[in-house]
């Protein structure tokens, strides 16, 4: 199977969209080469500025880039992006509703031997909470062209999550149709309904086959729309599945458990395994065996959701 | 592959002060005795060990296959140092509450903050092949431990210049005699929040506070000076009411005397400005943006450790 990191997907998509849309602006904050918009740089460079290791600068002259009627990409690792520069973006990016389209890189543990200070499995709470503010988490490079394609339409703030590690292409850039608010079936089963996104997305298909192996037929619901989420997808799972998971590279505090949790409570109440990172901060190593330390990987994840169906 | 002792400089030596007796009386009775009268190492010894901690660093960062070569190359002569010559630490005592401290801001050149902390008898030697790696106390940027001489966790650009504030401060409330030094970096120097805490450290007149700025002039994109200029660093450290010294950062002699300058300096902390060479010791790595965070390759480190096995 094909495999491309989405912060490759990312790089060449921006390159192709800054011929379409002359008021694309990019800031990037000394990482253009691992963020990607490097290939944008090269391509158009009165259009790219270099911020230096200044991420609240990066944000704030985003912000006023955009109140001029750019179109501003802002990149940097996920953890300094939604970290070091998350109040200027919330002052001054989304208070006033601005184009500023936030799309971090390294984010989750897939970062690997960098460690904890470079990793970030806060960045979905962080910016989820955010008035106004829509959040992606694309599971390929195919889907990550399609996320862009529509933020780039879309106006206001949004952000988007990507992986520094390569993962399998899972969609058909001819036929698949990303839509902003809206789930999709990736297999559909009887017993389980596991939520997911991102990098986990992939593995959360391996792990479906595993449990269907121990008798537990799986559904798999990629939900690269964090938020808006799909509301409607999410509360009529209770009623054709006996368990329910969401499972992600991120805190199981505030992340996409979370947002499927608030749309269950309040449409169709029914018991959630929120499979994530347990209130822990990651660690460096090699980002598969981080991933499997942290029950990630897709016998981790069966294994988990197992324990609690038993 | 061992690492040699180095000859009776076995605990970090501290500086002669007035206050020294005093400065020590917290610790046991031999350990301040140890302290006080050990032999501080000449400079052409302080060149010596900064050669074997380079060798130490492209070791463990070539074992781990990845992580940061280039400005740990840059900044260890300074860390030689610090840690060798002027710093009281005592690895016996390594909670020690009036010891001097170190924050690497520029978490990235942990390689280098590990060497001397091995180096001086604070982490097992053992332990530099676990750089890195899961399960492994030598992460890929510092995470504190104070057993292990580790101060602060670091690696976020930008904060560790408040960090060391705040321990300086903490030092002062508390009467202790403690020094606190950071080392920061040019490429860190964009970051806003260094510049408030060279500002509160000017404001609050924080005399027992260093800071060694690695100048090297590169980052991780580029050169610093068409990324985005930090130049003139010593003049906007005087202009934030800092003791600026400029230094070459790779002459051991200038080093020394400027550390000992900075103990003298009152009312104001200190910045040694040090114009340093990224890569520094390997004519391969030497001033060359690429090696800011690759590993060297069999090839490299062979042509590296040829260069570095002198006389
Ligand atoms: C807040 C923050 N933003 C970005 C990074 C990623 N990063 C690591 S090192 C570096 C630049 C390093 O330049 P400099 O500080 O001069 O170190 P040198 O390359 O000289 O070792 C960057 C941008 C970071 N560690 N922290
Ligand atoms: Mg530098």
């Amino acid at each position: 199977m094909a495999e491309i990191a989405t912060r490759e997907a990312y790089g060449k998509k921006l390159a192709d969209l800054g011929d379409k849309y002359p008021n694309i602006v990019v800031l990037d904050a000394d990482l253009s080469c691992s963020t990607k918009t490097g290939v944008f740089a090269a391509k158009f460079p009165d259009r790219f500025f270099n911020m230096g290791v200044a991420e609240q600068d990066m944000m704030g002259t985003a912000a006023g880039l955009a109140a001029s009627g750019k179109i501003v990409f802002v990149s940097t690792f996920a953890i300094f992006a939604t970290g070091r520069a998350w109040e200027p973006f919330r002052q001054s990016a989304a208070y006033p509703h601005l184009n500023v389209k936030v799309c971090a890189t390294h984010a989750g543990l897939t970062v690997g031997e960098d460690g904890a200070s470079h990793q970030t499995v806060e960045d979905i709470a962080v910016m989820r909470v955010i008035p106004g503010v829509k959040v992606f988490v694309p599971a390929d490079g195919v889907e990550t062209e399609k996320v862009l394609e529509e933020i780039v339409k879309t106006d206001g703030p949004c952000y988007v999550r990507l992986s520094r590690a390569k993962s399998p292409v899972l969609f058909d850039a001819a036929s698949y149709q990303f839509r902003i608010g809206k789930g999709n079936i990736l297999r559909e089963g009887s017993d389980l309904c596991v939520f997911t996104a991102g990098y986990m997305t992939s593995i959360v298909l391996e792990a479906a086959k595993k449990l269907e192996e121990k008798k537990i037929s799986t559904t798999v619901v990629n939900m690269a729309s964090v938020k808006p989420i799909d509301e409607e997808l999410i509360a009529a799972m209770p009623a054709r599945h006996r368990f329910l998971a969401s499972v992600e590279e991120h805190s199981v505090i505030g992340g996409l458990g979370s947002a499927v949790a608030e749309v269950l409570t309040a449409r169709a109440p029914a018991r959630l395994i929120r499979v994530g990172v347990d209130d822990q901060f990651g660690q460096s190593g090699d980002y598969l065996a981080v991933l499997k330390h942290y029950g990630l990987d897709a016998e981790g994840v069966a294994n988990t959701i197992l324990k609690n169906i038993s | 592959m061992p690492i040699q002792p180095y000859g009776s400089v076995a605990v970090c030596r501290g500086s002669r002060r007035p206050l020294q007796w005093q400065s020590h009386w917290s610790l046991p009775l031999t350990a301040a005795l140890r302290l006080v009268f050990m032999k501080k190492p000449s400079i052409a010894e302080l060149e010596e060990i900064a050669h074997e901690l380079r060798v130490l660093i492209l070791k463990m960062v070539h074992h781990a296959k990845c992580g940061h070569t280039g400005g740990p190359l840059s900044c260890i002569d300074m860390l030689a140092a610090l840690y060798f010559y002027k710093m009281r630490l005592d690895p016996k005592n390594p909670s020690w509450p009036d010891r001097d401290r170190f924050v690497l801001s520029a978490g990235h050149t942990a390689p280098a903050l590990y060497a001397c902390l091995i180096r001086a008898g604070f982490i097992p030697e053992k332990e530099m092949w676990g750089l890195r790696k899961l399960g492994s106390g030598l992460q890929g940027h510092p995470k504190r431990n104070i057993e292990w001489g580790i101060e602060m966790s670091t690696g976020s650009l930008g904060q560790g210049m408040s960090v060391a504030n705040g321990m300086a401060l903490a030092a002062r409330l508390d009467k202790r005699p403690s020094r606190v030094y950071s080392l920061e970096s040019d490429g860190g120097a964009q970051e806003g929040m260094m510049w408030e805490g060279a500002m509160a450290a000017g404001h609050y007149k924080l005399d027992n506070r260093v800071a060694l700025m690695d100048y090297n002039g590169i980052q991780i994109d580029g050169f610093v000076k068409n990324i985005k200029d930090v130049h003139p660093l010593d003049k906007k450290f005087e202009a934030f009411n800092w003791h600026v010294i400029v230094v070459d950062g790779h002459n051991m002699k200038e080093i020394v005397e400027a550390l000992d300058e900075a103990e003298k300096v009152k009312g104001k902390p200190t910045v040694l400005v040090a114009r340093t060479i990224m890569g520094k010791g390997v004519t391969i790595f030497e001033n060359k943006p690429k090696y800011h965070g690759v590993a060297p390759t069999d090839e490299e480190m062979e042509i590296a450790m040829r260069e570095l096995k002198r006389g």
